[in-house]
This record gives C-alpha cells, sequence and structure tokens, in this order.
C-alpha cells in the first residue's frame, strides 16, 4: 500500500519543477510553444498507468494554470499550502519537500493526538467489554426475602427467618447475653470473618464469628468508647476512656497513643491505613497505622464530636455535629470539604453507602432523611421517626438499619443502585436491650447489633454482597493468604493527601498549574513558543513585493484562514443540528403514553 | 501539409530524444513543399525582411534554393528527386570503383559525427545533480515508510525481530492426530464431493461430532449429577435399614412404615398424569377415538383430584372456574387441536387459537388466586375495564383543553367533565382525572412563576407540615415568625435551585407538593394511616419491652431523659441553627471572594490628620478591583458550604506539564482516564493494558533492519550509486533521461 501512496505523491511533486524546466529550456523557441504545450503536458503523465493519471487530474490542470504564470514567477508552489495543511496524510511521505515552514509539525501532532485517542477509546471499550464478560463468573445470587402475597415483610421475625433457611446461615442467628459490661459496640473485620465487640464496662473480645471461636477476652478496666478493626484481623484499635490503646488478636496491648486522647468514635480507611479518631475535645486526627505516624490532626471548631462515618467510595469523613450541620473532611485540607445542614437539631448519626452516593442521617429532630452526595447534596427522601434514630449503617447491597431505642428497623431499596425507600420498613426486630453499635457484617446476609443486653446478629436476607473478591478479602483465607495481602495491601497504599471529594483527581491534570507553566515559559522567554506563527510573505522580485502587494497576500491568506474556521463552526452547527433533531424525535412520546397513569 | 506536420507532432510525442532536431526537420520539410505553393515562399521571405528588420536579432544565413528543372553541372539541386541529397552520392562516378569505398566509409564516420554540445554552467549541473539524486533518494527511502508507520503504530515490537512461521497447522495435520474418543462419535468416513473429502471428513461431520464431543466430554450435567447422587442416597438409606432391622426391629418396622408411606406419596403424586405408556398411546388414539378422548380426560380429572390440596367451603365457586382452566391446560394441545380440524379451518388461525385459551388462562389464573382480597381486586378490574376507553377519550379531552386553556384556572375542568360522565364509577375515574390534570397545571404555572414569590409559598407549606404533624413542641414556640421567614428565604433559593436539581429530587418535590395543594381524599389518608400504623407499631412495642429490661432501666431513664432534655434544648434553639449556618455561608462567600486593592494614601494630596478620610473620588481612582471569579460550585444549594479552596497536597500528585502530542488537557485526561490496574480490571485487560511497547530478549544482538526482513529485495543501494558514477559530463540530454528515470 506504501508504495501505492507513495508513487502518486512524488509524482504529483515532480511535474512542476520538470515544467518549470521546461520553460526554460523552451525560452529561446517561444515561437511555436502555444502548440506544443498542452500536448506535452499531456505526454509527460501519460504513460505511467491509468489510475496516477486519475488521481493527477485535478492537480495537473492546476500545474497548467500555475505555468501560465510560471513564466513570470519562477516558485509556483506558495499557493499550495493551505491545501497540504488540510489533509496531513500526505505530510508524511513528501518528507521534507513542502517548503511550508513551521506548517508541518502542528498536524502532524493533531494526527498522533487522534489516534491516541482512538487507542484509549478502544482500549476503554475492550475492558469494559472484558469486565462485563466477567461478570458471568458472578455465580452467586444475593439473598432476599418476600412476603406471601402481599404479606408485610416486616412482621416476619427472625425465628420465622431462621426456621426457613437452612441450618449453616440459622446458625449465623445468635444472640449473646452479656448483660454485665453494659451496652456494646461491635465492629466486624473487612473480610466479614471476625468480630470484635467492646462493652462499655471495659469488656473487650474478638472471635471468629462464624466458627464462633473465640481469640482473646479481656477486661482493660476502662471504659471502652468504640472498638474497630485495623487492615486485618490480627490488630484492633480501642477508644477508651483516657487514650486510644491498640491490641493484637491475643488480647495483648500493643500500643498505646497518647496524642489520640479522649477518643469517641474511631473510623478505618482501609485502602490508606488510616485510623480516624473523633474525640470529645473536637479534633479529628489521622493516624497512620503503617508507619505509626499521625498524619493530621484537624480541629472542627464543633465541639464535642461523637458522630462520624466515612464514605467507603473517597475515604472522607462525616462528622455530625450538634448544630445540624454535617462536615466532610479530608487530612490534606484544614478546613471541612463541605458542610452540609441536615437538620434542624443536633445530628445523632451519620452512615454513608458503599457506593458514595447516598447519606442517611438522623437528628435530634427525629427525622431520618437520606441525601444525594453526587454534588447537589439535597434531601431525597425524609421520614420522621417517632424517636429518632441514635444509630444508622448501610449494608454493601444499600440496606438502611436504623436503631431507635431498643427496636432496629431496615429498609431496602428497589435495586442496588436505588436509595433505600423509606416508605416501608424491609425488617423490623426487637432487642434486650437500648441500640448502641450496629453493622451489617460484609459479605454475610447477617447485622451485628450491640446493644446493653450483648450482641445480637441477626440475619437480613439480601444484605450482604454474595461475591467476594478472593484477592482482595477473602473470608476463607489462609494465613499465609492473609500475610501476602499484607504485603501487597502496604505496597498499594495511596496516600493520605489524595484523599477528597472527588476519587478521581489523580487522572486530572492540574489545570492552574499547567496555565500558570506556561505563563511563565512565556515570560521567560519574551515569546509564546507555541503560538502560530503569523503569515509572512516571502519577498518577490521585479517589484511585486510592494507594499500593497504584501498587504494583499497577508490579507489573501487570513481570509483563507478565516473561512476555514467559519467553516468548521457551520459543520458543528449542523452536526448539532442533527443530534438535536435525532434526539428530539427520539423522545416523542408515542401515542401508547396515554395509558400510562 | 497538415498531414505531414501531424505526422511529426506524433512523432515528438514518441521521441523526445529528437526534441532538439525537430525544427531542422520541420525546416527541411518546409523547403519541399516549396514547389507547390510560391506564396508561402513569398510570405516567408517577407516574414524574414520584418523579423530583421529588428536590428537586435542576428540575420540569418539566406536559404539557397533556386527552382531550376535543368541539372546544371556548376549548380547543386535536390529539388526533381525529392530526396535528400547524401553527401555520398557525389563521389559516386559513372562507373563503381572499389577505392572509393573507404572515402566514402570516412566520410560517413565524419559525417555522424556530431558537434560537442555546449556543456552547462557548473551551478546548473550541480543543482540538477541534487534534484535527481534527491528524488532518488525521497524514492528509496519512501520504501521504507510504510515499515516505519507500522512499527510506530505497533502496540508491541519484538526484538530482535523474527521472521514468523505461519503458527497455524494444516488441517491435515490436525485431523490425522484426532481419534474418536467413543463409540457414539463417526469414525471419518470418505465424503464425495467436497473439497476437505480428501480428508475423510465432511463439514457436517466435524460440526456433529463437535455437538457430540461437548455432551460426552464436558463435566455431569446437573440433572445427571442429582441422578447419581440419588442413587447414592437410597443405596445408603438402605444399608442403614438393614442394619437397623438386626438392632431394632420395632424402630425397623416403623421406618419401613414411613418410607412406604413416602413412596406412595410420590406415587399418588405422579398417578393419573398424561406421562404413562397408557395415557401416551391414548393420546394418540385421541386424535380419532372419542372415547379415548374421554378417557384420557376423565384420567386428567382424578389427578386433578388427588394432586389437589384441601380448600375451604367458600371458595370452592371460584376454584372449579380455576380447575376447568387447569383441565383444558393439560389436556394435551393436539386433542384440541383435531376438534378443530374437522372443520378444516386454517392452520395460522388454529395456532392463534390455541393460543388465545393459553392466553385466557393465563390472563384468568391470578383472579383465580385464593385470597379473597385480590379477587376483589380482580372484580373491581374488571369494573373498570369498560369504562377504560370512556377515560382515555376523556383524558385526551382533557389534555386538549389544558393545553387550550392553561391560564385559566383548574376548576373549568370539573363542570365539564362531570357533564359527560353520568355513573359513579366513570366518575371516580374522573376524580382522578382531575388530579392528574391539576399536577400537570401545577408543573406548568410552578415552572412559569418560579421568580416570582408566589411560588415559594407552596415550598414553604411542603416544608412545614413533616414537624407540624409529628412535633407540635417544636412549632408551638414564640419565636415561629422568624423561623417562617427564614424557612422562605430558604425556600427562595431553593425555587431557583430548582432548575439544577436532579430529577429524583423534583420529582419528590412534587409527588409531596400533590397531596398537600390538592385536597385529594383517599391518598392523603392512605399516607396518614401508614404513618399512624408505623407509630404504633413502634410506640406500642417500645414500652413493652423496656418493662421487660430490668437491669438497663436505670440507664434507660437516663438517656431519656437526656434525649428530652436536649430535644426541649433543640427546639428552642433550632431557627438559630438555620441563621447560624446562613450567616456561616456568607462569611465562607465572602472569604473566598477575591479581594479589592486600595491604594489610597490618606493624606496625600490633602489635608491629613486623626479623623481625616480620603475622597470617595480619591478612593474610587486607586482602587483596584479584584476579577470576579468563576461562580461557587454551592451557589444554588442553599443548605450547602462547598470548599472552594485548592487541595495543594492533591495537586502535587497531579500531572501538571501535558506530554508532547496533546494540546489540550483534556485530551490527555481522555487517554489516562480508565484505571489499567488489576484492581479495577479483569487480569486478561490488566494484563493487555500494561504490555510493554518494546520486548527485547535478554542475550540476543538486535540487529539493524535489513530490506530482507520486511520482504523488499535488497538491490535498492545500487539505484543510488547510478549518478554518483559519472558525475563529471552532463548535457542536457542525460539530464532529461534522468529525470525521466527518475519520474518512472
Amino acid at each position: 500500500v506504501g508504495e501505492m501512496e507513495t508513487a502518486p505523491k512524488s509524482g504529483r511533486d515532480v511535474p512542476p519543477k520538470k515544467d518549470k524546466l521546461q520553460t526554460k529550456r523552451r525560452k529561446p523557441r517561444r515561437y511555436w510553444e502555444e502548440e506544443t504545450v498542452p500536448t506535452r503536458d499531456g505526454a509527460s503523465a501519460g504513460p505511467p498507468c491509468n489510475k496516477k493519471n486519475r488521481e493527477l487530474r485535478p492537480q495537473r490542470r492546476k500545474n497548467a494554470h500555475i505555468l501560465k504564470k510560471s513564466r513570470i514567477s519562477k516558485k509556483p508552489q506558495v499557493p499550495k499550502k493551505p491545501r497540504e495543511w488540510k489533509n496531513p496524510e500526505s505530510q508524511r511521505s513528501l518528507s521534507g519537500v513542502n517548503p511550508g515552514p513551521g506548517s508541518s509539525p502542528l498536524p502532524r501532532s493533531k494526527a498522533k493526538t487522534r489516534s491516541r485517542l482512538e487507542v484509549a477509546e478502544a482500549e476503554e471499550e475492550e475492558t469494559s467489554i472484558k469486565a462485563a464478560r466477567s461478570e458471568l463468573l458472578l455465580a452467586e445470587e444475593p439473598g432476599f426475602l418476600e412476603g406471601e402475597d402481599g404479606e408485610d415483610t416486616a412482621k416476619i421475625c427472625q425465628a420465622d427467618i431462621v426456621e426457613a433457611v437452612d441450618i449453616a446461615s440459622a446458625a449465623k442467628h445468635f444472640d449473646l447475653n452479656l448483660r454485665q459490661f453494659g451496652p456494646y459496640r461491635l465492629n466486624y473485620s473487612r473480610t466479614g470473618r471476625h468480630l470484635a465487640f467492646g462493652g462499655r464496662r471495659g469488656h473487650v473480645a474478638a472471635l471468629d464469628w462464624v466458627t464462633k471461636k473465640l481469640m482473646c477476652e479481656i477486661n482493660v478496666m476502662e471504659a471502652v468508647r468504640d472498638i474497630r478493626f485495623l487492615h486485618s484481623e490480627a490488630l484492633l484499635a480501642v477508644a477508651q476512656n483516657r487514650w486510644l490503646h491498640i491490641y493484637d488478636n491475643q488480647g495483648i496491648e500493643l500500643h498505646c497513643i497518647r496524642r489520640c486522647d479522649r477518643v469517641t468514635r474511631l473510623e478505618f480507611l482501609p485502602f490508606h491505613f488510616l485510623l480516624a479518631t473523633a474525640s470529645e475535645t473536637g479534633f479529628l486526627t489521622y493516624l497512620d497505622v503503617s508507619v505509626g505516624k499521625i498524619v493530621a490532626a484537624l480541629n472542627a471548631r464543633a465541639g464535642r464530636l461523637d458522630v462520624m462515618s466515612q464514605n467507603p467510595y473517597n475515604a472522607v469523613i462525616h462528622l455530625g455535629h450538634s448544630n445540624g450541620t454535617v462536615s466532610l473532611w479530608s487530612p490534606a485540607m484544614k478546613e471541612p470539604l463541605a458542610k452540609i445542614l441536615c437538620h434542624r437539631g443536633g445530628v445523632r448519626a451519620v452512615a454513608v453507602d458503599s457506593t458514595g452516593t447516598y447519606m442517611a442521617t438522623s437528628g435530634l429532630d427525629h427525622q431520618l432523611k437520606i441525601f444525594d452526595l453526587r454534588g447537589t447534596y439535597q434531601p431525597l427522601s425524609t421520614r420522621t421517626l417517632p424517636h429518632g434514630a441514635g444509630h444508622l449503617a448501610f449494608s454493601q447491597r444499600g440496606l438502611l438499619v436504623a436503631g431507635m431505642g431498643d427496636v432496629v428497623n431496615i429498609w431496602a431499596g428497589q435495586g442496588k443502585a436505588s436509595p433505600p425507600s423509606l416508605e416501608q420498613p424491609y425488617l423490623t426486630h426487637r432487642l434486650s436491650g437500648p441500640v448502641h453499635g450496629l453493622q451489617f457484617c460484609p459479605f454475610e446476609d447477617v447485622l451485628g447489633v450491640g446493644h446493653s443486653g450483648g450482641i445480637t446478629s441477626m440475619l437480613v436476607p439480601g444484605a450482604g454482597e454474595p461475591n467476594f473478591d478472593g484477592l482482595e478479602s477473602n473470608p476463607y483465607r489462609s494465613r499465609k493468604q492473609r500475610q501476602e495481602w499484607e504485603v501487597k495491601a502496604l505496597l498499594e497504599k495511596v496516600p493520605a493527601e489524595l484523599i477528597c471529594l472527588d476519587p478521581r483527581a489523580l487522572a486530572k491534570v492540574d489545570v492552574i498549574s499547567l496555565e500558570q507553566g506556561k505563563k511563565e515559559r512565556i515570560e521567560r522567554l519574551g515569546y509564546d513558543p507555541e503560538a502560530k506563527a503569523p503569515f509572512q510573505p516571502k519577498p518577490k522580485q521585479k517589484g511585486r513585493s510592494s507594499t500593497a502587494s504584501l498587504v494583499k497576500r497577508k490579507r489573501k491568506v487570513m481570509d483563507e484562514e478565516h473561512r476555514d474556521k467559519v467553516r468548521q463552526s457551520l459543520q458543528q452547527q449542523q452536526q448539532r443540528h442533527k443530534e438535536v433533531k435525532a434526539k428530539s424525535t427520539g423522545a416523542r412520546p408515542s401515542a401508547l403514553d396515554r395509558f400510562v397513569r | 501539409m497538415t498531414a505531414n506536420r501531424l505526422a511529426e507532432s506524433l512523432l515528438a510525442l514518441s521521441q523526445q530524444e529528437e526534441l532538439v532536431d525537430l525544427p531542422k526537420d520541420y525546416l527541411l520539410s518546409g523547403s519541399e513543399d516549396e514547389g507547390d505553393n510560391d506564396g508561402e515562399r513569398e510570405h516567408q521571405k517577407l516574414l524574414e525582411a520584418i523579423s530583421s528588420l529588428d536590428g537586435k536579432n542576428r540575420r540569418k544565413l539566406a536559404e539557397r534554393s533556386e527552382a531550376s528543372l535543368k541539372v546544371s553541372e556548376f549548380n547543386v539541386s535536390s529539388e526533381g528527386s525529392g530526396e535528400k541529397l547524401v553527401l555520398a552520392d557525389l563521389l559516386e562516378p559513372v562507373k563503381t570503383s572499389s577505392s572509393l569505398a573507404t572515402v566514402k566509409k570516412q566520410l560517413n564516420r565524419v559525417k555522424s559525427k556530431k558537434t560537442v554540445e555546449l556543456p552547462l554552467n557548473k551551478e546548473e549541473i550541480e543543482r540538477i545533480h541534487r534534484e535527481v539524486a534527491f528524488n532518488k533518494t525521497t524514492q528509496v527511502l519512501s520504501k521504507w515508510d510504510p515499515v516505519v508507520l507500522k512499527n510506530r503504530q505497533a502496540e508491541q515490537l519484538v526484538f530482535p525481530l523474527e521472521k514468523e512461521e505461519p503458527a497455524i497447522a494444516p488441517i491435515e495435520h490436525v485431523l490425522s492426530g484426532w481419534k474418536p474418543t467413543s463409540s457414539m462419535m463417526p469414525v471419518p468416513a470418505p465424503c464425495p464431493g467436497n473439497p476437505l473429502g480428501s480428508m475423510g471428513i465432511c463439514a457436517y461431520d466435524i460440526r456433529a461430532s463437535a455437538k457430540l464431543l461437548n455432551s460426552s466430554l464436558l463435566p455431569l450435567l446437573p440433572y445427571r449429577y442429582h441422578k447419581v447422587v440419588k442413587k447414592g442416597k437410597a443405596k445408603k438409606a438402605l444399608k442403614e435399614f438393614e442394619q437397623l432391622r438386626k438392632v431394632n426391629p420395632a424402630a425397623a418396622l416403623e421406618e419401613l412404615e414411613k418410607i412406604e408411606k413416602a413412596r406412595m406419596m410420590e406415587r399418588m403424586s405422579l398417578k393419573h398424569q398424561n406421562s404413562g405408556k397408557w395415557a401416551k398411546s391414548k393420546a394418540i388414539m385421541a386424535k380419532y377415538d372419542l372415547e379415548a378422548r374421554q378417557a384420557m380426560q376423565e384420567q386428567l380429572a382424578k389427578n386433578k383430584e388427588l394432586t389437589q390440596k384441601l380448600q375451604v367451603a367458600s371458595e370452592s365457586e371460584e376454584e372449579e372456574g380455576g380447575t376447568e382452566e387447569v383441565e383444558e391446560l393439560l389436556v394435551p394441545d393436539v386433542v384440541n387441536e383435531v376438534q378443530m380440524n374437522a372443520d378444516g379451518p386454517n392452520p395460522w388461525m388454529l395456532r392463534s387459537c390455541t393460543s388465545d385459551t393459553k392466553e385466557a388462562a393465563t390472563q384468568e389464573d391470578p383472579e383465580q388466586l385464593p385470597e379473597p382480597e385480590a379477587h376483589e381486586v380482580s372484580e373491581s378490574e374488571g369494573e373498570e375495564r369498560p369504562v377504560a376507553e370512556e377515560e382515555i377519550l376523556l383524558r385526551e379531552f382533557e389534555e386538549r383543553r389544558s393545553l387550550r386553556k392553561r391560564s385559566e384556572l383548574s376548576q373549568d375542568a370539573e363542570p365539564a367533565g362531570s357533564q359527560e360522565t353520568k355513573d359513579s364509577s366513570s366518575q371516580e375515574v374522573l376524580s382522578e382525572l382531575r388530579v392528574l390534570a391539576q399536577k400537570l397545571k401545577e408543573n406548568d404555572q410552578s415552572r412559569k412563576q418560579k421568580a416570582s414569590s408566589e411560588g415559594t409559598i407552596p415550598q414553604v407549606q411542603r416544608e412545614e407540615p413533616a414537624p407540624e404533624e409529628e412535633e407540635p413542641l417544636l412549632l408551638q414556640r414564640p419565636e415561629r415568625v422568624q423561623t417562617l421567614e427564614e424557612l422562605e428565604e430558604l425556600g427562595k433559593e431553593e425555587c431557583f435551585q430548582n432548575k439544577e436539581l436532579p430529577r429524583p429530587v423534583l420529582e419528590g418535590q412534587q409527588s409531596e407538593r400533590t397531596p398537600n395543594n390538592r385536597p385529594d381524599a383517599p391518598k392523603e389518608k392512605k399516607k396518614k394511616e401508614q404513618m399512624i400504623d408505623l407509630q404504633n407499631l413502634l410506640t406500642t412495642q417500645s414500652p413493652s419491652v423496656k418493662s421487660l429490661a430490668v437491669p438497663t432501666i436505670e440507664e434507660l431513664e437516663d438517656e431519656e431523659e437526656r434525649n428530652q432534655r436536649q430535644m426541649i434544648k433543640e427546639a428552642f434553639a433550632g431557627d438559630d441553627v438555620i441563621r447560624d449556618f446562613l450567616k456561616e455561608k456568607r462569611e465562607a462567600v465572602e472569604a473566598s471572594k477575591p479581594k479589592d486593592v486600595d491604594l489610597t494614601l490618606p493624606g496625600w494630596g490633602e489635608w491629613g490628620g486623626v479623623g481625616l478620610k480620603p475622597s470617595a473620588k480619591k478612593r474610587r481612582r486607586f482602587l483596584i478591583k479584584a476579577p470576579e471569579g468563576p461562580p461557587r460550585k454551592d451557589k444554588n444549594l442553599p443548605n450547602v458550604i462547598i470548599n472552594e479552596k485548592r487541595n495543594i497536597h492533591t495537586a502535587a500528585h497531579q500531572v501538571r506539564v501535558l506530554p508532547y502530542p496533546f494540546t489540550h488537557h483534556w485530551q490527555f485526561e481522555r487517554t489516562i482516564q480508565t484505571p489499567i490496574g488489576s484492581t479495577w480490571n479483569t487480569q486478561r485487560a490488566f494484563q493487555k493494558l500494561t504490555t510493554p511497547k518494546v520486548v527485547t530478549k535478554p542475550g540476543h544482538i538486535i540487529n539493524p533492519i535489513k530490506a530482507e526482513d520486511v520482504g523488499y529485495r535488497s538491490s535498492s543501494r545500487s539505484d543510488l550509486s547510478v549518478i554518483q558514477r559519472n558525475p563529471k559530463r552532463i548535457t542536457t540530454r542525460h539530464k532529461k533521461q534522468l529525470k525521466k528515470s527518475s519520474v518512472d
């Protein structure tokens, strides 16, 4: 193909020169020139091949036209420049024959950019197709609960569910009666295999809750405010009355972090290895557990902090305040990223769903609201609860649980991506004491409730994600696998500074710095190196480079450019018009719409 | 003469080299024609005379051409014969002699030697050389263009380059190694008239064998698996039973009885279906035999009877209809078909008939549900059905009306509607309709009046009722008016932002608004009922529980008390919350705005001192106004403050210099927007995305690319050297030749 391409081009390029030479040669014989020129021209291009001939036709005519001029001026190529500019394809093989200075790099880079974009697009499509195909491997289906012909699922009690499910699942419903050590907070590990709980009166325990194998059980002889697993089940962070302590799974105290004092709530950001602590003193502290350094200590300036949750999508910490606002924090900023006025009373609980789309808040005004976090921060639905919810939690598949006194209400949405509809509770359950901690177990249809009477693990069909990523969080992993995962996770640790509202910020160009750098460069050089050089007509002899003609030539080039621009904009307009037309035809109401109620 | 010229021009076309000599020929031929027309010659002479008038021109030597028919011995003329005069002819004597031959030859040789042409000057020669060399080189090098292009665009290059051999083995090899693994597979047999025939398998066979391969080589299918499992279980049970009989005969008997019972149950369920041998034969016979058909139906009825669960007596009526339906369904389609066949109708019609019955059955199925509630629903549906057409018409009418008189009030629609409807059922429908129309109108109006203050009222109303219903405590305060104002402010802002909000919010607002504005009795009631229901559910349950929870009751009270206190506190502080927030937002907006620079120097050019301020004119003159920044993201979100500060820590990780081919940052962003990590991609995709651009084999020498590697012959160098060999002498003729060769 290359040969075919190059051949006509060289041919195209040569004839004018030849003509030029011929004219030179023939000068003394101008006498019969008029007769022979047309035939000669045909003869010179005639022999090679027909196809070439056809291709050359428009060009040749032009040459013939130029030829007449070329008796006067020896450089016939100048007016050709804009044409070459338009199709960069021809530029490639001409390799420097074309005189246009500065015009050649631009189209080439343009074509390159286009090809790069095309490649990127193709890659994206391919990967998405592959991802869609691999969805076939997600064999497990989520559980569900359906009432018999219009029966309210909220009326189905745990005993019924336990009766209906298989033995293995039924064993996941259990109660731990621990009335001695006060209301319990609890936390599941990321794999959903381990459970840690701490009672207010100092009771701390961790167990493999599936097999009910106790890992450790200690009394820290101090009030326990909150408890949380770190990146693996081997490490436990316990917010005690004075300081933050870290234990291992044997119950041995490893660290006592005195810089985090009077901690009320803990959150662990698994991809950043950050432990976020909210304290009574009003500080939000980020502790990097991989290096043991405090990354940031932010003063929220809103008094005591005791409502905290993390957004699993972008690792932003949500704090609830007594003035009804929820503030969003990142360790990179001293001020909150955003502040949302949610309630007219203080905020009692906050929860964010796993896709980072919805935030549920409950306040002292007894209202439960679901906010849209995709830029608008507006309430999508609101519901007034008789007692208000003191604790909220989202499940992996978007179920929302609220603990109100000693009752737990669960709401479910229509699909996975839809917010839970607060119209009708999906399940309700009454516990033996007021709720103090709530969490859905990952990858299981289980909700763990910590209350004053101990721990209750209840079955919530459809709560957990049925398919787990074996490389990321494998509930069945062995010790070796865990160690390997730990190393990999540490290698892939995300820097704490990258936490911001848009987690894809890293894939964006820092435009401000870019502009600044460009400006500075221009200043340094004294001119803009990327600016297109203005057209400078070449000086011509025999009095033809008079000022008037120069201006005229300049004018011509400018007009040509302008025309190009106009043409382009017109084309764009037409396209837009077409699109609009297509859209309007697509969205035309069908005749059957009138039947829709 | 014209013919002559034409011939010459043709000659010129074919032989370019003779171009230089051509004029001579032309002249010669001109002299030939001289005899024919003297006028021409005269004219020529005239022209010459005229041209000679111009002093600059060199005078040409006059041509000697005398017209004389006689041949004189003093004069030479070639006129008569019309041939060219050859010099050798002059030598020729009357009698031929051999001694003259050498002289002749010499003469010829002398004649063939032409005068040496004038060499071109040096610059010109060099220029021509350059041109030609350039053309040659470009031509030679352009051969590599596609190769270079291909390599540049290649996703991956592997060095050292190796010639690939076709990786696909010919089919003969593949097939010769293949052997049937089971007896079910067709043995390769010659298949005539097939291109693949020589290999012994035709295309069809291949396909068939592939199918068989699939079935035999794949792991056990689920049903097979279950079969195997079942068998195993039965065996195990039998063994256990045997053991039990030995140990405890009484228990064994019981077990036996149980097994028997289970078997009976199973048999019962299986019996009287049309799957037995007898039933199948009857089904065939039923086409032609009325009795057989009857027998079959009887059997099916029995089956129905046996498999049916016991029903409550009150529902028996409905159930009967249902059984009939099911019966019809259970009778194989063939039977019905035959009945129709007697009449001999169109087979297409037949198909539709049977499907119709099916459809009817499926339609009636939900109605036949044993629940009385469901039945009621279906009944009501049935009632509505006749109304439906009317309703559609009405709706159309209504819509048209609303379109025409959008500005009019909605009450106008009511009388029109009531006139047209008579029966009660249609009135119900109409009320719904009215609500719909109302909604439509409201939407339009609200859209129109967005900017006006009226539009805010519904908004405020919307926000009000929820607390009103649930918490009288909150609203019975002395400062209520203030809060309302604040709320209005909020509402206004919300109103503005309505345009930009996503749809779900809007819809939610509308759906909330409509029940509040319109006293739509049934809907409201429903909602209220639900609310009360919820309340009942929670309030009634919790006290009973509390009484049970003895050990924690103290704390509970404590919490309750605290809650109460906080609630009261909150109730009085509620309006402050909003005001404070608005204030905070205002401050944040102010702080983020670029500041103006005031360059006035107090006391400069005028009186200074304590208490004197520079004049307003001066201040205005020296005030540098800051450029207006971009609009804030939370401009239209009254309840949100979004921090506009740039996150420099994140920015440190971002790309700040555009890489080469990109001219706009969005182009580059497009290329890096897909994550390439294995966390986000499948393994295959990840590998493909991260393939290295160049792969080299360690320990191998990478030689430069050769023409043979890409399939060219390597003679291209010799072409280049042609010109270099003899650059000394070059004349115009050479030049032309070179040129020609370079063009071709």
